[in-house]
């Protein structure tokens, strides 16, 4: 005990002296410690991170916006005698000083071509005609020219372009009715149809499996296989006399259209999504294509292999598998996270854990990818064909990429970040609130519930958020577990059992993908590539915003005051 | 040994005694030539600091056949150091009992350990036991939960659950499943009166409890911990937050509990000690010092220690 007596008390003498000198030349506060350069530095590095954002954002804004505004129509004669007429989408300056520009000349189906570069010095004349037609068509892509004549039956009934805009205008809605009635037809009842027989031939098939052809089970499930055939036979004859019915009146209405180069052709009025005479428009015209371009563009399927259309399917399949992947992984990582911060016994082990779910979170995602379809797909889907589904073999059911792997792959994907966050947000619950309600008798798992959950459930809202705006935007592992280009069906439909977490799926960041860097007519999708990027922003943005608005109302629920 | 002592010491505490022990020893006193008695009283914390074997001096007030609450001998450890050392008191049915001591002597962990709390911290060993009513509390077969549920206590810093002020008065109801709203209001209402709480809070029960002052928080973890019934209260300077009025309104709850409920109150308040208690005993250093009833601690003590702290005159 003396010695440390002694330690304590031997400086006591000099250390007055000491210390008022020290007092007596301590230095000016330098520049440095006033931190005015670190306010400039930290500003600084915000200001850059914000400029690039906001420059992003307004790039896909730009871009993505004004895609469907419509633009006029140009017609150039060109030295040689060679006219075309399209819209005009980019211009360049060249080396020699010169300028060229890109019309989107369409016609693909007549030129072979989409685009073409025309140089200023090669144009002879260059006009805006009065009636210069875009037609936006179900297949082959757009279509320019003037209207020349109207067709009913063969049979001519204007030829003056004003009166032919007006039969068209007066006809066209008929025909877009029909023709969407076609297409329901072809997919909901047919598909109905189908779904019918199909069941029917697997319960035959499964019949056979399990107790052997011929077997009374079989018989039974065979008659009844036959009788569904010829039901649908004869249900299928009526719809196709229905879709015959349809086409025909369709097939009535043409119009003669002259192409800039003089070549005339007849489009069948049913093929035309949409047509407006571009250089007439007001602005208030203009804004209606403009807006039902949007309209078409959320609600419709894609044509042209994805290039013009709409991206449905896509947006669709982004947010269901986002949906299925949250109600997947969010509480399987709570869970996780409540076990370890609640009940393990904080040690080496549970550090150990710790460590290996905070690497995994940075394991790239295509690796996700591989083990979602080495496992998901080719291990347990197989397996589960083989017991469920083994009178559609060899077509695998669950063997193969679709929805529900996608949505198991991206949940282990986002697995780590729900749980840190979670975690994080457990242990920031004061542990004398939980005290107070093991003073109250409750139990360790009334405690968690009413207590520790509760008051942690903005902190997990954050760790769902992440986790969403990280899945939404996935591609990668998507590519090797069911996104695909063009999906025939939707997982949703009205054909039992409604969902289908076994088809594949379009998802708009592969869509994106696909039209940047596989479309075979990668000028016209360059524009597509932003207003879906523009699109896929906007969904995770909403997504985001919804989930901050429920944590507010949590925070708010659970608002902490003076103490 | 002594680093232990050491460690255990308050900072506070620490400056303090360090020149009076340097006194003592100066004078020329061997450790060993102090007897095991208590007969050397100038000298108690010394011994204590020291480690030295003492007897806790309890009064005759303060014996009881048919005590709620017995310890025996009780001895706790945090890891390594010693934070209570063979405490050995009752609590008399239906009475107040009042831990004071300095800070850091171990009352709040006395406490703690009444209703098990202690558990919960992973380091913590013990030895020694405690009687509920005649029964172990540390027995093997001990139910935990259904020991607590007797038992209320009401913590140091107020703790309101992130919930509405009136299911937090009604926590320990709706763990038992209760659902009747009308019983819960009205266990709600008795025990936010009880509390001295209800005129402020009568309108807005259904919001935050954490938007709740820091002295309207404490009474609202009365509130709660009354609202159970238990047999045994334990407060833990549930005043220290709070300003005189209230201070004597938790008075008045004690003085109208006591009878029904027997209480455990720590207070650094030595006129609360001896107004609102019954009995009280002076802890010093993981240490039950002097215990007997709160008439003879305050005014004929036995030790001069305690006398010196009860009158303000430590260290
Ligand atoms: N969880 C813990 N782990 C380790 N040591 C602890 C823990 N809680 C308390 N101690 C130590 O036990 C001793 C007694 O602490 P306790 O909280 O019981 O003091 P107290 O008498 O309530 O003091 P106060 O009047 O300041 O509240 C102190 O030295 C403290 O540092
Ligand atoms: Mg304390």
């Amino acid at each position: 005990m003396s010695p440390v007596v002694e330690t304590r008390s031997a400086p006591s003498a000099p250390a007055p002296r000491q210390r008022s000198r020290r007092r007596l030349t301590r230095r000016r506060t330098s520049l440095f410690a006033h931190g005015e350069p670190m306010v400039w530095l930290t500003g600084g590095a915000l200001v850059i991170a914000l400029a690039m954002i906001a420059g992003l954002l307004l790039l896909v804004l730009g871009q993505g916006g004004l895609t469907f505004w419509p633009k006029p129509l140009d017609r150039f004669v060109l030295e040689g005698g060679v006219a075309l007429m399209g819209e005009v989408t980019s211009s360049e300056v060249l080396e020699d000083g010169g300028s060229r520009q890109l019309v989107r000349t369409g016609n693909y189906d007549l030129t072979q071509v989409h685009f073409t570069w025309v140089e200023d010095s090669n144009v002879l004349e260059r006009s805006r005609p009065e009636w210069g037609l875009v037609l936006e068509r179900q297949s082959w892509g757009r279509f320019y020219g003037e209207p020349r004549a109207f067709l009913i039956d063969g049979e001519t009934v204007a030829e003056d372009p004003a009166q032919v805009w007006t039969r068209f205008e007066q006809f066209h809605p008929g025909t877009r009715e029909r023709y969407e009635q076609r297409k329901a037809l072809e997919t909901h009842e047919i598909g109905r149809l189908n779904a019918r027989i199909e069941s029917a031939r697997l319960a035959e098939k499964s019949a056979e499996l399990d107790s052997g052809a011929d077997s009374p089970q079989w018989q039974r499930a065979h008659e009844r296989f036959v009788r569904v055939q010829e039901q649908n036979e004869s249900e299928f004859d009526a719809i196709r006399e229905e879709i015959t019915q349809l086409n025909a009146e369709n097939e009535r209405y043409g119009l003669v259209l002259e192409t800039a180069d003089g070549t005339r052709t007849t489009l069948s009025l049913a093929d035309v999504v949409r047509a407006y005479p571009a250089n007439q428009l007001g602005f208030a015209d203009k804004l209606g294509v403009y807006l039902s371009r949007w309209w078409e563009f959320l609600s419709d399927d894609p044509r042209e292999a994805n290039s013009e259309g709409g991206v449905f399917p896509a947006i669709f399949g982004t947010v269901v598998m986002t949906l299925l992947m949250s109600i997947v992984v969010v509480p399987f990582g709570v869970l996780a996270a409540l076990y370890l911060r609640e009940y393990a016994k904080q040690g080496t082990i549970v550090s150990m854990v710790r460590i290996a779910v905070n690497n995994l979170a940075g394991v790239p995602s295509i690796a996700f990818g591989v083990f979602g379809l080495g496992f998901f797909c080719y291990i347990i889907g197989a397996s589960m064909d083989e017991l469920l589904f083994e009178a559609r073999l060899p077509n695998p059911t669950y063997g193969k990429g679709g929805l529900l792997w996608a949505a198991l792959t991206l949940a282990l994907l986002t697995l780590p970040v729900v749980i840190v966050a979670t975690e994080e947000a457990l242990s920031a619950v004061p542990n004398s609130m939980r005290e107070g309600s093991y003073a109250c008798g409750a139990t360790k798992w009334q405690t968690i519930r009413r207590i520790v959950l509760p008051r942690a459930a903005p902190g997990i809202m954050t760790g769902m958020i992440l986790a969403i705006a990280r899945g939404a935007g996935e591609v990668a592992p998507l590519m090797l577990v069911g996104a695909v280009k063009l999906a025939p069906e939707l997982p949703l439909d009205g054909n039992a059992p409604f969902l289908h977490p076994e088809r594949s799926f379009m998802h708009l960041g592969f869509h994106i993908f696909d039209l940047g860097f596989q479309s075979q007519n990668s000028e016209a999708a360059k524009p597509m590539v932003y207003t879906t990027t523009l699109l896929l922003i906007g969904i995770v943005v909403s997504l985001n915003v919804l989930a901050v608005l429920v944590r507010g109302r949590l925070r708010r629920r659970f608002m902490t005051a003076h103490i | 040994m002594e680093e232990r002592t050491i460690e255990i010491r308050p900072p506070g505490v620490a400056s303090k005694e360090v020149p009076r022990m340097m006194r003592s020893q100066a004078g020329g006193q061997e450790p060993a030539g102090i007897p095991e008695s208590n007969a050397t009283l100038g000298g108690l914390f010394e011994a204590i600091e020291q480690d030295r074997k003492f007897e806790t001096v309890v009064h005759d007030s303060a014996r009881d056949d048919n005590p709620v609450l017995e310890i025996q001998e009780f001895r706790l450890w945090y890891g390594e150091a010693q934070a209570l050392h063979d405490v050995s008191m009752i609590c008399p049915q239906g009475k107040v009992t009042a831990l004071i001591g300095p800070s850091g002597c171990g009352k709040s962990t006395l406490l703690r350990c009444v209703n098990r709390m202690n558990d919960l911290i992973d380091s913590v060993r013990i030895s020694g036991d405690m009687l509920l009513n005649g029964q172990s509390i540390y027995d093997k077969g001990v139910d935990v939960i259904e020991l607590r549920k007797r038992i209320g206590m009401v913590f140091q810093k107020p703790n309101p659950f992130p919930m509405s002020i009136f299911e937090n008065v009604v926590y320990s109801l709706r763990i038992d499943g209760e659902r009747d709203r009308r019983v819960l209001q009205e266990v709600c209402e008795q025990s936010l009166r009880g509390a001295g709480l209800w005129k402020e809070v009568k309108d807005r029960l259904d919001s935050s409890a954490l938007a709740l002052s820091g002295g309207q928080q404490q009474r609202l973890c009365i509130a709660r911990a009354i609202a159970a019934e238990p047999d045994v209260l334990l407060l833990d300077e549930p005043c220290s937050a709070l300003d005189p009025i209230a201070t004597g309104r938790i008075e008045e709850l004690i003085e109208e509990l006591k009878g029904t409920y027997s209480i455990l109150i720590v207070t650094h308040n030595m006129q609360q000690a001896s107004r609102a208690s019954d009995f009280t005993a002076f802890m010093y250093l993981g240490r039950l010092v002097e215990f007997g009833s709160t008439e003879d601690i305050f005014l004929q003590p036995k030790l001069k220690e305690t006398e010196d702290y009860v009158t303000g005159r430590f260290g």
